[in-house]
């Protein structure tokens, strides 16, 4: 009955199945569910059986012979080792087919820094959402900025562990359009529960008009830098525009003030100050966050022009 | 080493009228601070690992009350991380690693075996102050700096983060040498202190599961401790062997760590097993079922366990041939596993089982030791480990093997010899009660959190997506539940102190050497040397009315 349960879209145990691997990985568990439940029925049922039918009570005297019984401890060595070797076997099958991908698969360029995603697509185009094709297998090549990080997708039932130092590959094929959930399951400091994003599975059209939209960058400098700041780079998972610190601080009302160091003095908070915090974190520290965990370097990573978009964009935050 | 190998005491003295026992044998501060005696030594580790597990509980309870609602109830995501990472430390290193080995070893081992005390007694005393003194270094590290890795210390976060990594360690570092000691001198104990007689196969099970803890922890610690100066050293030096901006690895630093952290599974785990098979042919009054396949499978636990470190990288990106390697050897530990569950079942059969405090505390043992096992399965077939590793099925699965496992054998343990360790015996109906509250609120607490894992929770979350909530808050009710069980427990055996009514010398009808002792034993644990027979012979131990407890029939 169970097992028709997972054929739906959301069960009991499980979220919607959304690629090739999650029936693979459903009907299996169950199967072992089952089989271990029965087990389990086994064991406790004696349990409750010999709990009531030895208990001491006035006038019975049990034998304590009964201690070995070479039929039955052989039997409860060989059969549990038999369906250890079938899980093993089913468990190993599985995951070569997850680990061996396709050759024609979609690539993305994963980056995983503390804490947001980032994924490039063709033609430099840089996203914090994941935008799949239904039904077309996809390849993350992943590396890791700064510490361990790990890619979620429960729905994919896929996860691979995003390890500084080289890539990472993993692949999957959605089989329904959707948005689902992607998190970050290897604990990573502050904002580990933080780094989530999400996937979004498009039909081909979909995907080649949202594709074609995000190639050409906004027009406007605030909203390319807003694009740059809450999307692409990832500024906001750590500088907040409502004035609440989260590990760096907040920009709201920040233009133009003066910053207090942490090596004592001001510095005015202006268009040098922005390009020298974002290119070179670690030459001027604001006191109060010396301690904080260090703003990565975005030399060569950001461009001229989306610098100034991000001043654009930081300057608009004070009329606010 | 100069501490002398203490033979067992033949010279026969004669009990006098009233006789003293160990705990009256002397008295003053310093009689209990430098004594050498197994059994106070054993008695204030008690109290130390305890006092370490009330902390770690204390703080299990702010971390599930934290996530009672999505977005966290009260603690900024910093402290949530610091407050997990200091319970899951505490809770490994200072309470179930010492537990039943450091705790109750420490008492029984020495009079199970018919002996005066274990081999090196001075030993065994700066083992205990190692502990202390670990304890102590580690706990002030965490508290007044906030360590914030896991109690892991996975680099490069644990290279980079501002948290006392390096204190903590060295912490760790001293735990891990009072943890070799005490093991090393566990096996000595055994092998040259046996009275004549008592020959490998004669021995209680308890001691076969320590002896192939204490194996456990002569072979694998050293590594925790070469992993930990490892760490300080690429922290200090850079020495570019952890971290990947100098070239290093973090994954070789997971191999590092779990292969002392994996078998260290099974020094927390093998010697709660010891405590079932006492419990469960003791309180059936019937010898054990296939003692020799339990004996056996400690041993084969024991040896497995050390092959079996890369089933928590499943996903870190190893090669598939290792990958699969480490699935196939998985599966071979969980074999001996289910032996033994099957041989304690059948202990019962045709049995005379009394539900005591112990006994209930046992059998709560099997059914959550069952699912934990069981639940194994899963984890370990490579597939179903792509969607579960990482998430709340493995914290589920690893509370019930270690928490339904490990602690509730522990307290089991704790009820059986408490009137041989204090000669007092506690209300029956209270311990019950606790028994019953704890296997409650114990489910409630984590056969949620299964299901959270199946629908992809990860572990480590201080905020969680909102369709997690009920199920949260569901465990959250566990755990408290949980929390007023073991306060009950704690209750009873106060209660006793104060009020009980004083021990016979046997009150279970156990046929170890202990209970031959009065209780408490007295201070060189036996007057004259004891007889060494079958230790789950049963026949002929009767009970009496006059005694309160059992005695022997010839
Ligand atoms: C990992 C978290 C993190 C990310 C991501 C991050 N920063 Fe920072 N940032 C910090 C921290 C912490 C500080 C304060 C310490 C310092 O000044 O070095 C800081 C300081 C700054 C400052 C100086 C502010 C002051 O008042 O002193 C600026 C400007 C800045 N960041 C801009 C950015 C921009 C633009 C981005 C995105 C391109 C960004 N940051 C991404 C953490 C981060
Ligand atoms: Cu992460
Ligand atoms: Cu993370």
């Amino acid at each position: 009955m169970m097992f028709l349960l997972a054929d739906q879209n959301k069960t009991f145990w499980f979220p919607e199945q959304a690629s090739t691997f999650a029936p693979e990985v459903d009907w299996f568990f169950l199967a072992v569910t089952y089989i271990s439940l029965a087990f389990f029925v086994l064991i406790v049922g004696f349990m409750v059986y010999f709990m009531y039918a030895y208990r001491e009570r006035p006038g019975y005297k049990g034998s304590p012979e009964a201690l070995h019984n070479n039929a039955l401890e052989i039997g409860w060595t060989v059969v549990p080792t038999i369906i250890a070797v079938w899980i093993f076997y089913r468990g190993t099958i599985g995951f070569l087919d997850m680990m061996t991908i396709p050759s024609d698969t979609r690539d993305v360029q994963v980056v995983a820094k503390k804490w947001a995603w980032s994924f490039g697509y063709p033609n430099g185009v840089v996203d914090n959402e994941l935008h799949l094709v239904v039904n077309e297998p996809a390849k993350m090549i992943m590396r890791s900025d700064d510490v361990l990080h790990s890619l979620f997708v429960p729905a994919f039932r896929a996860k691979c562990d995003v390890v500084p130092g080289r890539y990472a590959t993993m692949w999957f094929e959605p089989t329904k359009t959707g948005t689902y959930d992607l998190f970050c399951s290897e604990y990573c400091g502050d904002q580990h529960s933080k780094m989530a994003a999400k996937v979004v599975v498009h039909t081909k059209e979909e995907y080649d008009a949202w594709f074609a939209k995000a190639q050409i960058p906004p027009s406007d400098p605030v909203e390319y830098g807003k694009l740059l700041y809450a999307k692409t780079m990832g500024c906001a998972s750590c500088h907040s525009v409502d004035g609440s610190k989260i590990v760096g601080p907040s920009f709201k009302g920040t233009w133009g003030g003066e910053v207090a160091l942490a090596s004592g003095g001001t510095v005015p908070f202006d268009e040098n100050y922005v390009r020298e915090s974002v290119l070179n974190p670690q030459a001027k520290s604001r006191s109060g966050y010396e301690k904080a965990s260090l703003m990565p370097s975005y030399q060569g990573r950001l461009k001229e022009e989306q610098i100034s978009a991000l001043i654009a964009y930081m300057k608009s935050l004070k009329s606010e | 080493m100069s501490a002398v190998v203490t033979k067992p005491l033949v010279t026969p003295v004669e009990p006098a009228k009233e006789p003293g026992n160990f705990l009256t044998h002397t008295s003053g501060f310093l009689s209990w601070a430098l004594t050498l005696d197994h059994k106070r030594i054993g008695l204030m580790y008690l109290v130390g690992v305890m006092a370490s597990f009330l902390l770690g509980g204390v703080l299990a309870l702010i971390v599930r009350a934290h996530l009672f609602y999505a977005d966290g109830a009260f603690l900024t995501l910093k402290q949530y991380n610091q407050i997990f990472t200091l319970h899951g430390a505490v809770m490994v290193f200072l309470f179930i690693i010492p537990s039943v080995p450091a705790a109750l070893g420490n008492f029984l081992l020495p009079i199970m075996l018919g002996a005066k005390d274990v081999a090196f007694p001075r030993l065994n005393l700066s083992s205990f102050y190692l502990w202390v003194g670990g304890a102590i270094f580690f706990l002030v590290a965490m508290l007044t700096t906030g360590l914030d890795t896991g109690w892991t210390f996975y680099t490069p976060y644990s290279l980079e983060t501002t948290g006392p990594v390096v204190l903590a360690t060295l912490g760790v570092f001293i735990l891990g040498f009072s943890s070799i000691f005490t093991g090393l001198n566990f096996i000595v104990t055994i092998n040259t202190m046996r009275p004549p007689g008592m020959t490998w196969f004669r021995m209680p099970l308890l001691l076969w599961a320590i002896y192939s803890t204490s194996i456990i922890q002569v072979l694998a610690t050293p590594v925790l401790g070469i992993t930990m100066l490892l760490l300080i050293a690429e922290r200090f030096l850079g020495i570019g062997i952890f971290d990947p901006k100098l070239n290093g690895d973090p994954v070789t630093y997971q191999h590092f760590f779990w292969f002392y952290s994996h078998p260290a599974v099974y020094i927390m785990i093998l010697p709660a097993m010891g405590i079932i098979s006492e419990l469960m042919s003791v309180h059936s009054h019937k010898g054990i079922f296939g003692y020799r396949m339990i004996a056996y499978s400690s041993v084969a636990i024991a040896l497995f366990g050390f092959l079996v470190w890369g089933h928590h990288m499943f996903t870190s990106g190893m090669a598939n041939v290792t990958t699969i390697v480490f699935s196939a050897l998985t599966f071979t530990v969980s074999i001996p596993s289910a032996i033994k569950v099957f041989n304690w079942l059948f202990t019962m059969y045709k049995g005379t089982v009394s539900l005591t405090t112990p006994m209930l505390y046992a059998l709560a043992f099997m059914f959550l030791f069952t699912i934990g096992g069981l639940t194994g399965l899963p984890l370990g077939a490579l597939s179903i480990d792509r969607h579960f590793h990482d998430t709340y099925f493995v914290v589920a699965h690893f509370h019930y093997v270690m928490m339904g496992g490990t602690l509730v054998a522990f307290l089991g343990g704790i009820f059986h010899w408490w009137p041989k360790m204090v000669g007092k015996m506690y209300n029956e109906l209270g311990g019950q009660i606790s028994a019953g509250i704890v296997f409650v609120g114990f489910n409630l607490t984590f056969l949620p959190q299964f299901v959270l894992g199946t629908r992809g929770m990860p572990r480590r979350y201080a905020t969680y997506v909102p369709e997690f909530e009920f199920l949260h808050q569901l465990s959250t009710y566990g755990a408290f539940l949980l929390g007023i069980g073991l306060f009950v427990a704690l209750g009873v055996l106060i209660d006793s102190l104060i009020r009980g009514k004083k021990a016979p010398t046997n009150p279970w009808g156990g046929a170890t050497l202990e209970w031959v002792c009065s209780s408490p034993p007295p201070h060189d644990n036996f007057s004259k040397p004891p007889v060494v027979g079958d230790p789950y012979d049963f026949r002929g131990l009767e009970y009496d009315a006059r005694e309160g407890g059992y005695v022997r029939r010839k």
